[in-house]
């Protein structure tokens, strides 16, 4: 009997602080563990005592990479426990907004993160050496979204324009003219990046995914829409709570995600977003996506990295469509008055769906929070892929082995600081 | 042979992540950053390292844990100079909002198996368990004072970060003043500059996120809130955001607690 354990004590290239840990026994993996030991930091008690109207600054604070996620789901929870609706060009910034995280995000996944473990780095900037005109096209990708953020949201790290009932300002039609043409050049950028990461080799490795995003009748999903699978699930985010729970184990600071009553683990983000809507991706990256070997289908993870770049194309035209549809509003937000009750919502996250779901009393203070991140919605189904996947390379070298237990992890690219704060729901007593 | 080049490391600690992205962030010089320094530690970016003494050392984070409180003293040992990032390194974060609370509490209200999580019952700087060489602020720091740090570091020079308030950054951008003219609560005139007055110029008012400037005065600045309808509950709250550990924003919100609970 020969037993390994791969063990990766600080995980490198995903944001915030992980471990690893897998036991192999005569090449089956007896056991798969990501470990997540950010410390705590309590965002969900100390919401309790602020006005909602804060609610949007501190909620970026969860996480620098996907600060627009959070102030999203926090002003879509709040405008619905509001009995608000922000529609028009209001609405319409909000996706380009959101098409500015998804690109400067994406981007970063695949050319500093991801790409390295395809090409045998170990990051974006020693893969430089060789790959000078792939990274420095990375790079300048990533710029393009970054400036959408900076323009909407006054800086690309907690952005300080966002607030409940639209924003504090409202672009000039001219101030977003130069972004077009940044855009149209991005689009080209990530059209290429999903021709160059679908040269990458792909390990031939599938499961049959419970995929969970959220679906919208007339567009690819942001900020609206039911919360649905390929396995039957269609419930608004108000329903949340009955058909999903969190359990909490010891090794992990994160609380893992399953759907009730036996219904398992699910994955959420963009291979899930893609299978459950490809239908409603602009017709350039569906284009792209038939160029570049996607089926309209793919639950190969590995593959998830082709995915993003398909949806980095998407983000571009679709903010293209934004910017050049737009005509200033005469007010920059909808006026919101308090009011007792609770409200829900889901976002779309560039690394999967995000749930919100605030109480507030009568003068705005909010008597309660909760908010699952993707990434402990993930962390039971990366483990499932560890358990199902890594036994098929056990015959590889300790090295290479640790490196693909490694790319597994990645190909959800986990944002470790969004998985620290949690919520008090179901104990497992299991 | 070529001289060695300095090496780099890049530590985390409770945070965002968000201070060392702007590292990953600066699309136009980080081949260039790369180029004059070895990245030596950098988790987030690669999974090489180079094990040994560091000559600078980024911090990000600030130290919760008991655990961190060792790491801390491990990491200036091994660092010729220490530079800490934002606002959670430099005043405890956002999570030093524990330190008003009971963390005990906090711990049931988040998580089911409170035996699980180990923290401690407050959030503090980076410069309160060891020396640092620089505090660079922001929630989140600026990308440009940022290379100016590491410019600065490799060139042997003083960083040219400013010490002034936000309110000088507006009146050299030319901003109307949101106080003045539209009655807005804006921490401007105690708050470090940094961020390029980036509130008033989306035409709201500063929340603070670069700190106390040097020589703040709060309690007169919480006069003029008041004046303008702000109740001690909202004064207290307005010092208690990012930056809420910092001494100057702490007394401040303290004195106010104090009179909300006095009524």
């Amino acid at each position: 009997m020969t037993r390994k354990t791969v063990k990766v004590d600080v995980l490198a290239r995903v944001e915030g602080e992980g471990a690893l840990k897998v036991v192999l026994r005569d090449g089956k993996v007896e056991s798969a563990e990501f470990n997540i030991f950010e410390p705590p930091r309590f965002f969900e008690a100390f919401l309790r005592g602020r006005h909602f109207a804060e609610t949007p600054d501190i909620v970026a604070r969860i996480c620098g990479i996907c600060p627009i996620a959070y102030q999203m789901s926090a002003v879509h929870a709040l405008e619905n426990l509001l009995g608000v609706k922000v529609e028009g060009p209001l609405r319409d910034l909000r996706r380009l907004i959101y098409c500015g995280e998804w690109i400067e995000s994406h981007v970063l996944h695949i050319y500093m993160l991801h790409a390295p473990d395809f090409l045998g780095y170990d990051g974006g900037v020693q893969m430089a050496r060789d790959h000078g005109e792939a990274v420095k096209r990375g790079l300048q990708l990533k710029k393009v979204g970054n400036e959408i953020l900076q323009l909407l949201g006054g800086r690309e790290i907690h952005p300080v324009n966002v607030r409940v009932g639209g924003f504090h300002r409202a672009p000039r039609r001219r101030e977003l003219a130069p972004l077009a043409e940044k855009l149209k050049w991005a689009r080209e950028a990530a059209l290429e990046t999903a021709r160059w990461v679908a040269t990458f080799n792909f390990p031939e490795r599938e499961r049959d995914y419970t995929f969970v995003a959220l679906r919208h009748p007339g567009e690819y999903p942001f900020n609206e829409g039911r919360i649905v699978s390929n396995k039957g699930l269609d419930i608004p985010a108000s329903e949340y709570d009955a058909h999903f729970e969190e359990t909490h184990v010891a090794h992990s600071t994160a609380l893992h995600s399953h759907l009730r009553n036996g219904g398992g683990s699910y994955l959420t983000g963009p291979m899930a977003r893609y299978n459950l809507a490809f239908d409603q991706l602009s017709a350039l990256a569906k284009e792209t996506a038939r160029e570049i070997g996607l089926g309209e289908s793919c639950r190969s993870p590995y593959r998830s990295i082709m995915v993003r770049a398909v949806e980095t194309v998407y983000a571009c035209d679709e903010a293209l469509r934004v910017i050049e549809s737009y005509e200033q509003p005469d007010r920059p937000f909808v006026p919101v008055e308090p009011r007792a009750g609770v409200g829900y919502a889901a976002t779309e996250a560039p690394r999967g769906t995000l749930y919100h779901r605030y109480h507030i009393d009568d003068t705005g203070t909010i008597t309660d929070a909760q908010i699952v991140p993707p990434t402990s919605q993930n962390q039971a189904c990366l483990e499932e892929d560890l358990l199902d996947f890594i036994g098929g390379f056990s015959d590889l070298p300790h090295k290479e082995l640790q490196c693909r237990c490694e790319q597994t992890v990645r190909n959800y690219d986990p944002c470790i600081s969004c998985a620290t704060h949690f919520l008090k729901l179901e104990i497992d007593r299991g | 042979m070529e001289a060695r080049k300095p090496r780099l490391a890049v530590w985390k600690f409770a945070s965002c992540d968000g201070c060392q992205l702007s590292l990953l962030d600066c699309e136009d010089e980080l081949l260039a950053i790369a180029g004059a320094i070895d990245i030596a530690y950098f988790p987030e970016a690669t999974r090489g390292e180079v094990k040994g003494v560091y000559d600078l050392s980024l911090v990000e984070g600030s130290v919760t844990t008991a655990h961190d409180v060792e790491r801390i003293h491990e990491v200036r040992r091994r660092s010729k100079t220490l530079i800490t990032i934002g606002a959670c390194a430099t005043s405890g974060g956002i999570q030093a909002l524990r330190n008003f609370a009971d963390v005990r509490e906090y711990i049931s209200i988040v998580y089911a198996h409170p035996e699980y999580i180990h923290t401690l019952e407050t959030s503090t700087a980076i410069s309160e368990h060891v020396p640092v060489d620089f505090e660079l602020r922001g929630c989140p720091i600026n990308k440009g004072q940022l290379v100016d740090v590491v410019s600065a570091f490799l060139a042997g020079r003083r960083p040219n970060t400013q010490a002034h308030s936000v309110c000088i950054q507006c009146k050299l951008k030319g901003n109307v003043c949101v106080m003045v003219a539209k009655a807005t609560p804006c921490l401007g005139p105690v708050t470090h500059e940094g961020c390029g007055a980036l509130c008033p110029s989306y035409d709201r008012g500063c929340y603070g996120c670069f700190g106390p400037k040097e020589t703040p005065n709060a309690p007169s600045l919480s006069g003029w809130f008041a004046r303008m309808g702000m109740d001690s509950k909202g004064l207290g709250r307005i010092y208690r955001t990012f930056n809420a550990n910092a001494e100057p924003f702490r007394k401040e919100s303290e004195r106010h607690d104090a009179q909300d609970r006095k009524g």
